[in-house]
């Protein structure tokens, strides 16, 4: 039962980054000389390749310690986290979820740290078979358009960005409610978005600039500066931390130059 | 002496009470029923009954029910003619039929939902042909009655089977004798004799299509009305608030637990 007891939450999507520098933990005999520590992370879908990549930079330089990544909506991980998930650090796609742990005093620190930033883009799959060009053919009749579900922080920046483009006389009021219209479907976290256009099951979507540099292959059409938002990404050691240090540890790699240079290079804005 | 109490006897002259079966069954009944008694406690607050049925909750209970009913009568309709060619006919390749219709009971519903995306999506197998006949099925509700035909079916066809399996081939053979049609066969002999069976199936079958959640949510997306059935409702809903995801479960618990009960009492009928 212990050994149930140490993944804790009963997440499904968590990724194991085992320490290399311990070859004694991975064959699950751990040696005297290296005493392995396991560091948890919510995170957000969003963050899932560059929050993988500098596991593996922070690990190098702390060897015998092992993350456990549970990427998710940030509003899935908020409800773990409130229903007594046992975790280091939750790193939010929007200060909302981040919000409603700190009245619960489950995380101590406000105001948060920021640590990145990210925008929406307009996302077709390659080829763009429906022949999208610009953003007010999102609201041509019968295209099949995927968002995000309002609840995850992505879903409720797209619409965001709808209502911004609405005010623009050139497109108009009723822009916003006609791409409504076309939404087929409303999926649960933003990645399972780009999915659905990645099969091109969809004709487009609306999705994070971060998410596109993940899919190479996807066509983009880019959302201008004053339509967009800019999406902060909070990052806090939970009040409930299992190993405080090693967590805030984590988030100063994530804001040193090496952590920052990595969440670039996935395609996200460093800082405020 | 029936063997149960034989056993019973045996443990009582050993002078142990038999807590070698009791202590793990203990535990394993812990897991299973503390889960459910925990939802309906918390759920057991008036409160939250107001703002839980919401109309997107009620949308989705009336969607569910629509495409658990189509998808039951679709499987009585293709699944009994089915299971009865499986019982009574033999022929090349019977063997591989048989595994291939269990398949979807074992295989994760995420699994199903990419096989059904795979086949009939836009970009799949047959999503070329399907677009010539102007039919575009996934974001359907005919694509969630196809996810729950999928996944709930075999439980039908498989309690069919071994209903119809049951029945002694000589009543068919004197039938045929006395000049009866295979058709006239199959309705005034082979059905009601295997009515408890089917019945087993069809509750199963039912239960099993309300619970679909996985291949839905891959294969037909998450739209309001449309798409989202209870499942799902309650998945969207858990990070939205409690309530409702707590009322709504407590709904599909109370219709699985009548199914299931009538089930039971069919099972004990068909002992006797």
């Amino acid at each position: 039962m212990s050994a149930c007891g140490e993944s804790g939450t009963g997440i499904s999507a968590s990724t194991d980054i085992e320490s290399g520098a311990n070859p004694g933990a991975q064959s699950g005999f751990p040696t005297v000389a290296t005493k392995t520590r396991t560091l948890t992370v919510f995170a957000a879908v969003s963050l899932t390749d560059a929050f993988q990549e500098i596991g593996k930079a922070f690990r190098a330089v702390h060897p015998g310690v092992k993350i456990n990544f549970n990427f998710a909506g940030s509003q899935v991980l908020r409800s773990q986290l409130e229903q007594g998930a046992v975790t280091d650090i939750f790193a939010s796609a929007d200060t909302k979820n981040m919000d409603i742990l700190f009245k619960d005093n489950l995380i101590a620190s406000n105001p948060y740290q920021d640590f990145t930033t990210n925008r929406l883009v307009v996302i077709l799959p390659s080829g763009n078979p429906a022949g999208v060009k610009t953003l007010d053919e999102l609201a041509r009749p019968n295209l099949k358009l995927v968002l995000a579900d309002p609840s995850v922080p992505a879903g409720n920046y797209a619409r965001q960005v709808l209502l911004n483009i609405s005010k623009d006389p050139a497109y108009g009021d009723g822009f916003s409610s006609a791409v409504l219209a076309n939404v087929v479907s409303n999926e649960t976290d933003v990645r399972q978005v780009v999915t659905k256009v990645e099969l091109g099951e969809a004709d487009a979507g609306i999705v994070y600039v971060s998410d596109a540099f993940a899919a190479p292959d996807l066509v983009t059409i880019p959302i201008a500066e004053k339509f967009n938002i800019i999406a902060h990404y909070p990052i806090a050691v939970l009040t409930n931390s299992p190993n405080p240090d090693l967590a805030a540890g984590f988030i100063s790699f994530v804001m040193s130059p090496e952590g920052q240079a990595i969440m670039e290079k996935w395609g996200f804005t460093p800082g405020k | 002496m029936n063997p149960s109490s034989r056993l019973f006897h045996h443990t009582k002259t050993d002078n142990s009470p038999g807590w070698v079966f009791i202590i793990p069954s203990l535990v394993l009944i812990a897991l299973i029923g503390l889960p459910i008694l925990a939802l309906v406690w918390r759920s057991a607050n008036i409160s939250i009954f107001p703002f839980a049925f919401t109309e997107s909750a009620f949308k989705a209970l009336k969607l569910s029910l629509l495409t658990s009913t189509i998808c039951v009568v679709l499987a009585i309709l293709t699944g009994t003619p089915l299971a009865y060619i499986q019982a009574h006919w033999t022929y090349r390749g019977k063997a591989f039929l048989d595994v291939l219709v269990d398949l979807p009971i074992v295989l994760p519903p995420s699994v199903a939902g990419i096989a059904l995306l795979m086949a009939f999506g836009r970009q799949g197998l047959f999503g070329g042909w399907l677009n010539i006949l102007g039919i575009s099925l996934p974001f359907t509700t005919v694509a969630v009655v196809m996810a729950q035909v999928f996944v709930s079916a075999p439980f039908l066809v498989r309690s069919a089977r071994v209903g119809f399996a049951a029945i002694d081939p000589q009543l068919d053979e004197a039938a045929k004798v006395e000049g009866a049609s295979n058709w006239h066969v199959f309705q005034h002999i082979m059905l009601p004799l295997a009515s408890r069976a089917l019945l087993t199936g069809i509750i199963l079958c039912w239960t099993r299509s309300l619970g679909e959640f996985g291949a839905t949510l891959l294969f037909a997306g998450n739209l309001e009305g449309k798409t989202q059935t209870m499942p799902l409702a309650i998945y969207v809903g858990f990070e939205q608030g409690l309530g409702i995801a707590l009322v709504l479960s407590v709904v599909l618990l109370a219709v699985s637990f009548v199914l299931l009960t009538l089930l039971r009492r069919l099972e004990l009928k068909s002992q006797h």
